[in-house]
């Protein structure tokens, strides 16, 4: 029993201790991006297609004119139901650098379903010059690499404000209630009705950020529902045969007491 | 527990392979025929199960990861995406192995604890300990040099924060720094070294192990009373009991281990290690893995350099003197009231350390990573010599056998 009683205090202490701490970061930083309820959360977790078609489109319209996709080739795009050939159709809008040809001198070709997202800019320089010195990240993994993952970005996507008066801000910076330090080289990206959606979903600015975090989140998961899926068989598997240990032990001890 | 007459095999395979190298043989003499074990382990013996199949597990996932991965400054990066995302069932092998290495350290800070609730570093098993010591560092190192390889922005900056402390050294530091380095900061030359190590030193692990069992079955497993085996009534063979008893804890060390997998692959990990390395931007706060938390704390207490450097250092020699700091001659705290107390405020003291590690050290949390610094040393130095000298044992029973003594006070330790 004292056993038992030392782990718990030492469980509650460490918890007391954990979550006084957060509250303390709390208050210092940023506000807290509101938890959503995504459809890719939970242990049955999937994407919604339709969101996930929708998203794309919001990054090709707007974001892709800042952000490159490195990791995420228009093959992938079958993944988020489009047909193989609505994918070629997508990535022929684009023109890439192609082979050299006979004489050594450049070409361009059409995209194909192997290539991955073009990139807007040639270069982080390039990148930094148009955007008031700010790099603007690549996106292929950015619900990875934040603090709050798609909540995050879906907030950042909806918080721009006007600066308080008070705050002085950096030429070309833009006020965000979710950006740390509030001040962000990125211009709100979103503003109402700005894409058309295929669906006729309506465009707005809440709409579009859910579906293209939505998007980003597949683009940095997009083994997601596959290991959900995996993961509940996995699971189910080894609770059974852990039980059956227990009786296999129960049975082989059984034999001691006699 | 060697000898007897020789053994005749039943199998016709093992009878043809013995009597061309003996090898069944010459196992069972080291491990005794059997390998008979005392009756009475509970659950915590079976963390060493678990930490030789975490071991496998590691090896296994990283062979197959090995054939894609690429220690390139300029690739690695990449290629371990390139793994996530287009090497069948890449995602899962990275994933397993990540949160493998979680796993692993979990089950050795048990098994430590565990040595240390149970006094099980106590004569004639002070070597083994200490090489169970050794495992620790080699495998410290291992999973360091693990996380640098992804090449993230934690990668590359605990990379830089751990190699720069050999710059504390005085004099030599410097050159040392950039000698491990290769170059006058870290880079590829660092990465391609880390990977070769990295794949080196858990087969240094594996062949350390074995001499970690080697030396366990010379006296065999110490148990949750502390007394030695005396007669043949104190043990069971290990197999069929320990395996049976053991196998569920293996199983649960797998839901765990899937559970993460499968439905929260990062949890444990920074998204900071998601952004590719940039020695150009330092994070805002450099933190390591969870199971270098407590160390760390300790490191980053120290105001001077050198200082921590050496305290780091010694937190983690100071295991190595345990056998002779703690003076009791009584091995199991079941029968220690008042070393009992002092362990579980020890447990509670390393895990304030790993709070504090995750922390800037500034404020609040910097004195109380210095006072839980200071009670982590004064634990080994002070209080286990001085615990064992002045405390009242109670009364050991006879055998394994016979735990319960006649007297009340044995007879309710017993029932607990
Ligand atoms: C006009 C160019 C531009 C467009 C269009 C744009 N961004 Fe950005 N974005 C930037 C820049 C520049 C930054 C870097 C901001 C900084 O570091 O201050 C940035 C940063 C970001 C970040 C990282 C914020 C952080 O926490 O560091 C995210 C996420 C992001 N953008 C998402 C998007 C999405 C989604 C879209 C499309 C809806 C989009 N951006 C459209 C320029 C743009
Ligand atoms: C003691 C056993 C081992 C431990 C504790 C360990 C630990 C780690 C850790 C913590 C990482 C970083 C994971 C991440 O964040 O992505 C890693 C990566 C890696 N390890 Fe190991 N490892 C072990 C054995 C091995 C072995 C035996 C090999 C090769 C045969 C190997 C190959 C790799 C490779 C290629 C990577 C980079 C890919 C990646 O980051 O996922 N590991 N290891």
């Amino acid at each position: 029993m004292t056993k038992l009683r030392g782990i718990l205090t030492a469980a509650a202490v460490s918890l007391i201790l954990a979550t006084g701490a957060n509250q303390v970061s709390a208050a210092e930083a940023e506000a807290l991006p509101p938890a959503q309820d995504w459809s890719f959360n939970g242990l049955f977790g999937t994407f919604d297609r339709a969101a996930l078609q929708r998203g794309y489109k919001v990054y090709k319209d707007v974001c892709a004119s800042c952000h490159a996709m490195k990791y995420v080739a228009f093959r992938n795009l079958v993944d988020i139901g489009f047909t193989e050939g609505e994918a070629k159709a997508l990535a022929e809008e684009y023109e890439v650098a192609g082979e050299p040809d006979e004489f050594g001198d450049p070409t361009t070709r059409k995209a194909a379903l192997s290539d991955i997202f073009p990139a807007p800019y040639q270069n982080p320089q390039a990148a930094r010059a148009a955007n008031s010195g700010a790099l603007p990240p690549d996106l292929s993994l950015i619900t990875k690499a934040r603090e709050h993952g798609p909540d995050y970005i879906r907030a950042l996507m909806v918080g721009y404000e006007d600066a308080p008066a008070d705050m002085t801000m950096g030429p070309g910076m833009n006020y965000n209630v979710y950006f740390p330090g509030h001040q962000v080289a990125m211009p709100a990206p979103l503003s109402e009705g700005m894409v058309e959606y295929a669906d006729g979903t309506e465009a707005s600015v809440e709409q579009m950020a859910e579906d293209v975090t939505t998007f980003l989140h597949w683009a940095a998961n997009p083994e997601l529902e596959r290991r959900h899926q995996i993961g509940f068989q996995v699971m189910v598997y080894l609770i059974l045969l852990t039980g059956l240990f227990l009786i296999v032990k129960q049975r082989v001890w059984r034999k001691l007491d006699h | 527990m060697a000898g007897g007459p020789a053994r005749q095999y039943n199998n016709r395979l093992i009878r043809w392979v013995e009597y061309r190298m003996p090898i069944f043989s010459a196992v069972e003499a080291t491990i005794g025929r059997d390998m008979p074990t005392p009756k009475n382990l509970n659950y915590w013996w079976s963390l060493g199960s678990v930490l030789f199949l975490a071991l496998i597990i590691q090896i296994a996932t990283g062979i197959f990861l090995a054939m894609h991965y690429i220690p390139n400054g300029a690739m690695a990066f990449d290629s371990v995406e390139q793994i996530m995302r287009n090497v069948n069932y890449g995602w899962l092998l990275r994933y397993v192995h990540a949160n493998g290495a979680s796993l692993f350290f979990a089950a050795v800070y048990l098994h430590i604890l565990r040595g240390m609730y149970y006094g099980s570093y106590k004569a004639p098993r002070e070597l083994l300990w200490i090489i169970g010591v050794v495992i620790f560092v080699v495998m410290m190192a291992t999973a360091f040099m693990g996380y640098v390889l992804p090449w993230g922005q934690m990668s590359f900056w605990a990379a830089t924060v751990i190699t720069n402390l050999f710059s504390a050294i005085p004099l030599v530091g410097n050159g040392i720094t950039t000698w491990l380095w290769g170059g006058f900061a870290v880079d590829s030359p660092t990465l391609q070294r880390f990977y070769s190590l990295h794949y080196l030193l858990p087969f240094v692990i594996f062949g350390i192990s074995l001499l970690h069992v080697w030396a366990l079955h010379v006296h065999g497993s110490s148990n949750p009373v502390g007394i030695s085996t005396r007669s043949k009534q104190d043990t069971i063979p290990y197999h069929p009991y320990y395996t049976s008893k053991y196998m569920s804890v293996i199983g649960l060390s797998f839901i765990v281990l899937a559970f993460l997998v499968f439905y929260e692959p990062n949890f444990l990990s920074h998204p900071d290690n998601f952004k590719p390395a940039d020695p150009l931007q330092t994070p805002a706060n450099i933190v390591p893995e969870w199971y270098f938390l407590p160390f760390y704390a300790i490191l980053r207490s120290i105001p001077d350099k050198l200082g921590g450097v050496v305290m780091f250092g010694a937190s983690i020699a100071i295991l190595f003197l345990l056998p002779w700091l703690d003076t009791s001659r009584v091995r199991s705290a079941r029968f220690r009231p008042t070393y009992r107390y002092f362990f579980w405020i020890f447990v509670l003291d390393v895990i304030i350390l790993g709070w504090v590690g995750a922390q800037h050290p500034e404020g609040a949390s910097l004195l109380i990573g210095r006072l839980a610094t200071a009670y982590y040393f004064a634990h080994f130095v002070i209080i286990l010599p001085f615990v064992g000298w002045f405390e009242r044992p109670r009364p050991l029973p006879e055998s394994i056998s016979k735990p319960v003594l006649k007297s009340g006070a044995a007879v309710a330790e017993a029932a607990e």
